[in-house]
């Protein structure tokens, strides 16, 4: 069990650098993409305006779960609600 | 309780929310002739409108009604908030279905238009978590995961309610009736006011969820649902390894099994209307049922692992299912059984030397598939009229009709990917209910939810669009998203999720 919280630990850090990528992708996909005078929707800039903005808080909310993984806080999950 | 009254308490609840889900799908499958009706082309204010009514009615309106009304069902109770949501939702329905066009009223129409559906956005939002948070609450330990499963068929009986109206409507009367201002279109919309209606009037004789209920006469509900559950760091872990782990992968296998198949079939198989959307339906009603199989198993053995089993499948067969769609339905290698002219038109310059010569061409191929042949001769030859210029050609293939044995197969294929979907759906609502205390469940298990299904599945489309653009070379690229999304939330849950089933969820 030891060990393979150990492993469970070091995994949280993948998902701390996989949350930057994510949003690196993004903006330059936006950058690459966007384009007044295309018609498909990657061109839009509006749609990529909507989807960064929802998706910063989201990739925060990945890098704060794998800094948790990290630091061991999912080694026990809560058995009774009293524990949340 | 009495079976009796839970059957009542579940088909109350499921029953409104694929009413709900209904009204929700209806105007995304009618986008292209709302858009006609609304958001005409060449307009700039109008395409911003037709975006923001796309694209945030999904992913910002949801969540943020997933936050309002969760607050507001661990404030007030379930049974009124779920019951709002429902006015809401059929209101706005009913009122797209009212609203002018864009020529008889100009830009007020798409403003009218956007309001309504960023109000159906809000509605959904509020809906599922209350509905599956009141379903879990009244049933009895070991019966959780099986009553709350019919809460998750909805969402695919809404799709395939929306699939049949739309089909029914289309087929009894001319393309031109349909898509006129006043026309066949608008029906859908207007069916779900009686559908809402029925729907109220059986919310209205429910009582309050007997756990919540137990925590209001005691005085213990929350003061700030959205400060407790994102606030305080012991929950806060529990949302985000709902989001993480379970919801994101599901999101995305349920778009991808649905819409995004569906999708495929029309335009990158270019399979006729008819076919297309009868394969959907076959392979929702042999699926649907399944949605129940896992929800029951789930109180036998848990919910983890048929949620990852779904994710999983999904992960290693997508792209093998799909290049299938794509191999039987191509017509490279068949040799051509008969051919039958559909039409044939010239269309001449002024100076009578340039001339676009299109014919439609009806093909039977050896192993039953037929298609239309489209061929457009664009002959140009003003200029060098005395030098022969071989005309341009361009060729389109469309409405293709599968043979019977392709058809059935492509129904079982379609079946399997939403087979995946009711393992990683059916035990999800059950999941949730588990993972959160009765004072903040409402709030805490809709935000992921709708994030995971409104944002990670909803981008299913962009991303892939994006992906093909990027590398138009390999035309099954798009199903990388929802592969790798799945596969992160695949190796998230088996290492985090615990497989325990939460047998007191009365504190």
């Amino acid at each position: 069990m030891k060990k393979f919280n150990a492993f469970k630990r070091y995994f949280g850090l993948l998902f701390l650098f996989i949350a930057p990528f994510v949003i690196y992708e993004l903006i330059t996909g936006a950058i690459d993409n966007i384009d007044t005078a295309g018609k498909k929707d990657i061109n839009n800039p509006i749609i990529w305006i909507v989807i960064i903005t929802i998706f910063i808080p989201i990739a925060i909310g990945l890098v704060i779960f794998g800094w948790y993984a990290f630091r061991g806080e999912y080694d026990h999950l809560p058995q009774k609600s009293k524990e949340l | 309780m009495a079976s009796f009254g839970i059957r009542k308490i579940i088909a109350a609840s499921s029953v409104g929310t694929m009413i709900e889900w209904y009204d929700f799908y209806i105007f995304g499958m009618l986008a292209k002739t709302i858009s006609t009706q609304f958001f005409p082309e060449g307009n700039p204010t109008a395409a911003l409108l037709s975006t923001l009514a796309v694209f945030a009615a999904g992913f910002i309106v949801r969540p943020f009604g997933a936050l309002v009304f969760g607050r507001l069902g661990d404030m007030i109770g379930r049974k009124y908030t779920f019951l709002l949501t429902l006015v809401i939702m059929g209101a706005s329905t009913f009122l797209i279905g009212c609203v002018p066009n864009y020529k008889t009223i100009g830009i007020a129409a798409p403003i009218l238009v956007l309001i309504l559906r960023l109000m159906q956005g809000l509605a959904l939002g509020g809906e599922y978590g209350g509905a599956a948070t009141y379903v879990a609450e009244h049933a009895p330990v070991g019966k959780r995961g099986l009553y709350t499963s019919w809460i998750q068929t909805t969402a695919t009986l809404g799709l395939f309610i929306a699939l049949g109206v739309i089909m029914l409507v289309k087929l009894n009367m001319p393309d031109a009736q349909f898509n006129a201002e006043w026309g066949g279109w608008r029906y859908p919309f207007w069916i779900s006011i009686l559908l809402v209606g029925i729907s109220i009037y059986i919310r209205l004789k429910m009582k309050e969820s007997p756990l919540y209920a137990e925590l209001k006469a005691a005085g213990k509900t929350s003061v700030n649902p959205i400060k407790e559950s994102f606030s305080h760091k012991a929950n806060f872990k529990m949302v985000l390894l709902a989001l993480f782990g379970a919801v994101m992968g599901q999101g995305v296998i349920w778009y991808t099994g649905q819409f995004y198949a569906q999708n495929f079939l029309e335009t990158k198989c270019n399979i006729e209307f008819e076919q297309s959307r009868t394969i959907m339906l076959w392979a929702i009603v042999f699926a649907t049922p399944f949605f129940i199989f896992w929800g029951w198993l789930s109180d036998k053995i848990g919910r983890k692992w048929i949620m990852m089993a779904g994710l999983l499948l999904g992960i290693l067969t997508y792209r093998p299912i799909f290049n299938t769609f794509l191999k039987d339905s191509s017509i490279e290698k068949l040799a051509v059984k008969e051919e039958k002219l559909l039409s044939q038109k010239f269309i001449f310059s002024n100076n009578n030397y340039d001339s676009i010569n299109t014919t439609e061409t009806k093909i039977v191929y050896e192993n039953g598939l037929s298609t239309k042949q489209t061929k457009i001769d664009t002959c140009v030859r003003s200029i060098y009229m005395y030098k022969f210029i071989p005309p341009k050609t361009k060729i389109t293939y469309s409405e293709k009709h599968l043979p019977a044995v392709i058809y059935w197969q492509f129904v079982l294929l379609v079946f399997c990917l939403i087979l995946f979907v009711t393992m990683a759906y059916g035990p999800v609502a059950a999941f949730l209910v588990e993972l959160f205390p009765t004072k903040i469940r409402y709030t805490s298990m809709s935000l992921p939810y709708h994030i995971g299904n409104g944002v990670f599945g909803g981008l299913v489309p962009f991303i892939g669009l994006l992906l093909t653009t990027t590398y138009p070379e390999d035309p099954l690229v798009g199903l990388w998203y929802p592969i790798g999304v799945a596969g992160l939330c695949f190796v998230i849950g088996a290492l985090y999720l615990k497989n325990k089933i939460d047998r007191n969820i009365n504190d």
